[in-house]
């Protein structure tokens, strides 16, 4: 999947944009190659929807250069547009349309002709699971349905570069799978990708090279591996009941950092069932006993902490856990 | 094909977008066409004796419903284009209006759609509305050529209407919003020479009754339907229509071209 094709699918050069006298995207530079999937990681608020939606044409950068499988953004929008196929944050489907007569729809704006839109129209149904539901109105349609639909509406004319702008937002984490494994099959049938997400694991899963935004600049830049290395591993919190207990457990684990304060033990761990069941026996066995534990992953977060530190510089009203994340 | 082909294919995917629209959406379009008849049974059964008798003939009743006919064909364009507005507004509100953005279509073919869709509609609701008014009695002595130039008339002034409707239906942040506008319209029939004498108005009004456009498009019909002669009525009918159309059209245009400024919520 990562990249040995050089064509550039998505090169964009200092592209900056104001909205009134704010700052939203300060010359941020992006490349992903063709057939690859690049990540726009980034709290609420970063510039991510904006850059999706200066690529995708729907309005114009202040200034910048942006190619899209070589055609200019700027000077030819159309030549853009017949290539590229995007899936906003916000469901753009026809709610008064069934699911088959939405993908009709874009197989006639496609001007693919009745015989082969049909059979394009099948072919989605079926590769998104809606065969059956085709002919229902869309007031049936579950959330995770409706994305699909929505996904399958932005393939009928078989783009060769598209925008996914936070996918799996608000989905159930079936759905969520569904979608990663849907995004995976289409970059390796050579498609290039753009998704924005707010969460690591999924740039992990999905990406081959990441740009982390934060208020309109980009802070970082690299494959997962990279900007994993530049991130301190995840941890075990264990909570004692008494002073004692923690001075115990500290002498034990060498490696970890204690906080006489909270009565917390912070020990290194990678995550993986078999590490922790090893530290509880540890304990266990020294007679050491853990009130309670918990178990912290690396995320956004700890990127931002890496990379910037500082945490995320989301706007406070719409960023779900800058509180929490530390603890999780 | 070429851009012309791309162009006219896409308007028609487009208007029969709007035509499923109207069907899936029944309730709506029940609405339009029915409240003009609503009306019609209304002034000819509750208020037409009392404003049968002003019209100084001895039919009363039955004189009144071929006087308030024409203004109630007023009615019913003004009822149909607040569901344009609707429509047009519930199209930009929704997230598919950028998914057509993005991709390499013709860009007016969605007001196209609008536009045409809403065209036949009002001309379905003007039928119906002659259909009932026949039903109930209405008497007219025009000939085939008469009811064309009317039919002409309509929905020229309708076409006008309907820009307008469309510009209304982009200007709206809301669905609500573009809901409630066009109500000015319903107005203007009221204080129009629709439904009473412009003469039996007090000064002011009657001067702004016989000024604003839905007069001339009402005297045109009403003259047109009772073989009496238009011509300045006429003239201004078509001058109004053309100049509304014009200006609601290039609005209208302005406002989709217009890409939206500030950052999505």
């Amino acid at each position: 999947m990562t990249g040995q094709t050089s064509a550039p699918g998505i090169v964009a050069r200092d592209v900056c944009k104001s909205f009134g006298s704010h700052l939203v995207l300060d010359k941020v530079n992006l490349t992903a190659d063709e057939g690859s999937i690049l990540a726009l990681l980034g709290p609420n608020g970063a510039g991510k929807t904006t850059m999706v939606r200066i690529l995708s044409t729907l309005i114009p950068a202040d200034s910048g250069s942006m190619h899209i499988a070589g055609h200019d953004v700027v000077t030819d929008p159309d030549g853009v547009r017949a290539l590229i196929g995007v899936t906003g944050q916000f469901s753009a489907v026809d709610n008064l349309l069934t699911g088959a007569e939405n993908l009709l729809l874009m197989a006639d704006l496609r001007h693919l002709g009745r015989d082969a839109g049909q059979r394009r129209v099948t072919e989605l149904l079926e590769q998104f699971d809606l065969t059956d539901a085709a002919d229902k109105p869309l007031s049936t349609y579950s959330g995770g349905m409706r994305r699909r639909l929505d996904l399958a509406m932005t393939l009928v004319g078989e783009p060769r570069v598209i925008f996914l702008d936070e996918p799996t937002t608000g989905l159930d984490p079936r759905s969520r799978l569904t979608m990663w494994e849907i995004v995976r099959e289409l970059a390796s049938a050579g498609v290039t990708i753009l998704l924005t997400t707010q969460y690591l694991d999924e740039a992990d899963q999905l990406a081959d090279r990441i740009t982390v935004l934060d208020q309109g600049r980009i802070v970082a830049e690299g494959t997962p591996a990279e900007l994993k290395s530049r991130i301190p591993g995840g941890h075990v919190r264990l909570h004692f009941a008494d002073p004692d207990l923690l001075r115990s457990a500290a002498g034990l684990l060498p490696a970890a950092a204690p906080d006489q304060d909270q009565l917390v033990l912070q020990v290194p761990a990678d995550g993986t069932v078999d590490s922790l069941r090893e530290l509880l026996d540890e304990l266990h066995e020294a007679r050491i006993a853990v009130e309670r534990l918990s178990i912290h992953t690396p995320d956004l977060d700890d990127v931002f902490l890496a990379v910037t530190g500082s945490h995320v510089t989301g706007r406070p009203d719409e960023h779900p856990t800058p509180q929490g994340a530390a603890q999780r | 094909m070429t851009t012309l082909a791309y162009t006219l294919s896409d308007s028609r995917v487009m208007l029969r977008r709007n035509l499923k629209h109207q069907l899936r959406y029944p309730s709506m379009t029940l609405m339009l066409v029915g409240l003009p008849i609503v009306l019609l049974l209304l002034f000819v059964y509750v208020f037409g004796g009392q404003l049968g008798a002003g019209l100084g003939t001895h039919e009363g009743r039955s004189a009144y419903l071929d006087y308030v006919v024409p203004g109630l064909l007023l009615v019913t364009v003004a009822s149909a284009v607040q569901g344009t507005s609707i429509m047009v507004a519930m199209d930009m509100t929704g997230g598919i209006i950028d998914r057509f953005r993005t991709m390499a279509i013709a860009r007016a073919s969605v007001l196209t759609g609008h536009v045409l869709g809403s065209l036949i509609q009002t001309l379905a609701a003007l039928a119906v509305l002659i259909g009932v008014a026949f039903g109930l009695g209405f008497r007219t002595t025009a000939g085939p050529l008469a009811w064309l130039a009317t039919i002409g008339v309509l929905a020229l002034f309708a076409f006008a209407l309907i820009w307008l409707a469309v510009a209304l239906g982009l200007a709206a942040k809301s669905v609500e919003t573009a809901s409630n506008t066009p109500m000015i319209l319903f107005l203007l029939v009221f204080l129009s020479s629709g439904f009473v004498r412009t003469q039996t108005m007090p000064g002011g009004l009657r001067q702004f009754a016989e000024y604003q456009p839905f007069s001339p498009v009402v005297d045109t019909v009403r003259g047109l339907l009772t073989n009496a002669a238009v011509g300045d009525h006429a003239i201004a009918a078509i001058a109004w229509s053309v100049g509304i159309a014009l200006a609601a059209y290039l609005w209208a245009i302005r406002l989709y071209n217009r890409r939206r400024a500030a950052e999505p919520k």
